[in-house]
């Protein structure tokens, strides 16, 4: 298979501190990929790297074959990885429907001329936008919702508005940081038959950084381990599961504690 | 084809013609019994619909940046100071004295630039005043409406490219230090103007002819209107709001923020610039002064009050803050007559007695400028969101 995303070394520094160093991995397509460690690993950072909210000191992020190293995320957005946010940034003064309309900014043909005259084009454009937020939000059960204020959404429809935006940029890369964070069991059960069904409906690969064991053995096929900055693993479940550095990593360290 | 913003637009402009014609053409008698025009029978009335135009304008315009894109900007009038200069420049035809900038020998390479630069933006400068100026004709006479709108838009124009100077080095600040950049680059525009002694320095620049009216204050306000909220409601611009709700997010979503954030600086300078020429040829005379902080903190106290991001609350309130200074001005002789009216209609009063204030009291009344403070105090603890936060803020639909 041919890679989509490609990580070259990626080393990201803070001052003197080196939240990740020197980390090797590389995604496919339509692959559900895992980045997994303990806290402060650096899977948020390289979440980071790779949309371009942080510059990587070192090394080299490549996508669906060009380079995107020390890109606007903006402009990363726009070639094909989306992501939603570990704690949620929806544009919270926004309705539902306007959340995902923002996201359908950059697939404008139209640009300030165009919006100001509203000529027929755009009136036709502004149409077709509805239609395509309207039916990704059916999707997704929340087209009843479409006129309220996002913040009156409740938590798990709120994560799912997330990727809702995400989708809207029509992204090959979806980046997922912690979609499973402060959700139940049963919703989580919830979050990975949408992440499966979001993967195989859009045909997309997604990266997914999450705390929570059962979510990401149950749904990714391979899985990189994090800690301390460094890689120490990489494989399919099982194969992480027996792996002695990530028990280390992991089990070790709470049996110092207990 | 014609859409709905759009047929109003056309309808307010229309309506704002013949209003304007009618003010100046239909003949009412004054105090003394004399037929003149509406006008000037109502002259300050007619001074402070001018006033509330103007407010509109500014207010309306600064809400794109500090409102919708929710940028602090704390400058607003400077721009409407370099606005007001440059147009009366273009109807009085001052021009720039072209100083020569010599270049030293054994000056370093970046300030002979840096002087070739300023003295070809000069020359620039100085053949557009004098092109434009041959085809104005003389000064000090009534423009044609094109040459009146020529030098609108050269203010509108001047302050748009300052708003694109201050806008590029500033977005990587946020809130009061954003705030403090604008308020010195007001500074540096007033005491430019201060020193420019083409342009009258401290005395102010006067005898710009008397060209605005009803028609063009309000149909600017209402082009400002329109930019602004079809800008904001359209997919295009709803990236404004999405850089204000919440940055990092926007341009995760593929919204090029300091695109964003320069286009809100500069549109909103450019209408800002239309309002100067509008103030200079309705006063006119225009002094550096009525372009400092203070000024920039009028508008920015509408858009507040009228709740930011806000169109119509934000044209309400300029309207009000407009009027309400006036209107105190006003306050004892309104509780005279007001009172005199009301007990005798009760039946308190009796026969030709009137009430009049103790003259501690109209002392104390006529420090309008204190009302008008802890009114705006007494507003901002009742409404701290806005006076109609929540109108004109629906998703438009189509």
């Amino acid at each position: 298979m041919k890679p989509l995303l490609l990580l070259d070394n990626v080393t990201v520094q803070f001052g003197g501190l080196k939240a990740v160093s020197d980390v090797t991995f590389h995604l496919c397509e339509r692959e559900l990929f895992g980045l997994i460690g303990p806290n402060g690993a650096g899977k948020t950072t390289i979440f980071n790297a790779i949309t371009g909210v942080y510059q990587p000191a070192e090394g080299r992020i490549t996508f669906d074959g060009q380079s995107v190293t020390g890109r606007r995320p903006y402009a990363i957005t726009a070639r094909g990885i989306a992501r939603t946010f570990q704690n949620i940034r929806l544009f919270g003064s926004m309705s539902v429907f306007d959340n995902v309309r923002c996201a359908c900014n950059m697939h404008l043909s139209h640009g300030i001329s165009h919006a100001l005259w509203r000529g027929k084009g755009v009136v036709t454009e502004e149409r077709e936008i509805e239609g395509q937020v309207m039916e990704l939000l059916g999707i997704f059960g929340l087209a009843a919702e479409r006129d309220w204020p996002c913040r009156n959404l409740p938590y798990g429809d709120q994560r799912r508005l997330e990727i809702v935006r995400a989708l809207a940029t029509r992204p090959k890369l979806l980046l997922l940081d912690e979609p499973a964070a402060g959700m139940n069991p049963t919703e989580k059960v919830e979050l990975m038959k949408l992440i499966r069904f979001v993967q195989e409906k859009f045909g997309l690969a997604v990266l997914l950084v999450e705390h929570d064991m059962k979510v990401v053995m149950g749904i990714c096929e391979r899985i990189a381990v994090l800690d301390y900055g460094q890689k120490i693993g990489e494989g399919t479940p099982m194969e992480i599961q027996r792996n002695p550095k990530v028990i280390a990593a992991y089990l070790g360290q709470e049996a110092e504690h207990a | 084809m014609f859409e709905r913003t759009k047929i109003s637009l056309v309808i307010s402009v229309i309506l704002f013609a013949v209003a304007s014609w009618a003010l100046g053409h239909f003949h009412v008698p004054d105090s003394a019994g004399k037929m003149v025009t509406i006008i000037e029978a109502y002259a300050y009335y007619y001074d402070i619909l001018i006033g509330i135009g103007i407010a509109i304008i500014l207010a309306s315009s600064l809400n794109l940046v500090n409102g919708h894109t929710g940028q602090f900007s704390l400058g607003h009038a400077g721009f409407m100071g370099l606005g007001a200069y440059f147009a009366s420049m273009v109807t009085l035809g001052v021009q720039l004295p072209l100083v020569p900038y010599p270049v030293f020998a054994g000056a370093p390479v970046w300030l002979a630039a840096l002087k070739g630069i300023g003295w070809a933006l000069a020359l620039a400068v100085n053949s557009l005043l004098s092109l434009l100026n041959t085809w104005v004709g003389a000064a000090h006479e009534l423009p044609h409406p094109v040459q009146f709108v020529a030098a609108l838009f050269v203010g509108g124009l001047a302050a748009a490219l300052a708003g694109l100077l201050v806008g590029v080095p500033s977005l990587r600040l946020k809130g009061d230090y954003l705030a403090i950049v604008t308020l010195g680059f007001n500074e540096i525009i007033r005491v430019v103007i201060q020193n420019a002694e083409p342009l009258g320095a401290q005395r102010g620049l006067g005898g710009m002819p008397l060209a605005t009216n009803v028609f063009w204050t309000f149909s600017t306000a209402a082009l400002t209107i329109y930019v602004v909220w079809n800008l904001v409601n359209s997919t295009y611009g709803r990236g404004f709001v999405a850089v204000r709700d919440d940055e990092i997010a926007a341009e995760a979503m593929g919204i090029n923020t300091t695109k964003y954030k320069v286009l809100a600086f500069a549109t909103a300078a450019f209408f800002a610039g239309l309002a100067g020429g509008l103030y200079a040829h309705f006063k006119q005379f225009v002094t550096p002064d009525g372009f400092g902080f203070m000024k920039s903190v009028d508008i920015v106290v509408m858009v507040i009050l009228g709740g930011m991001g806000s169109t119509v609350g934000v044209c309400v309130a300029a309207a009000l803050l407009t009027i309400l200074p006036e209107m105190l001005r006003l306050l004892p002789q309104w509780i005279e007559k007001g009172g005199t009216a009301a007990l005798h209609h009760l039946g308190w009063l009796p026969g030709n007695f009137v009430v009049k204030l103790p003259p501690r009291i109209v002392d104390l009344l006529q420090n309008r400028m204190i009302l008008y403070s802890l009114l705006l105090i007494a507003l901002m603890l009742l409404r701290p969101q806005g006076l109609f936060v929540g109108w004109g803020r629906k998703v438009v639909r189509k």
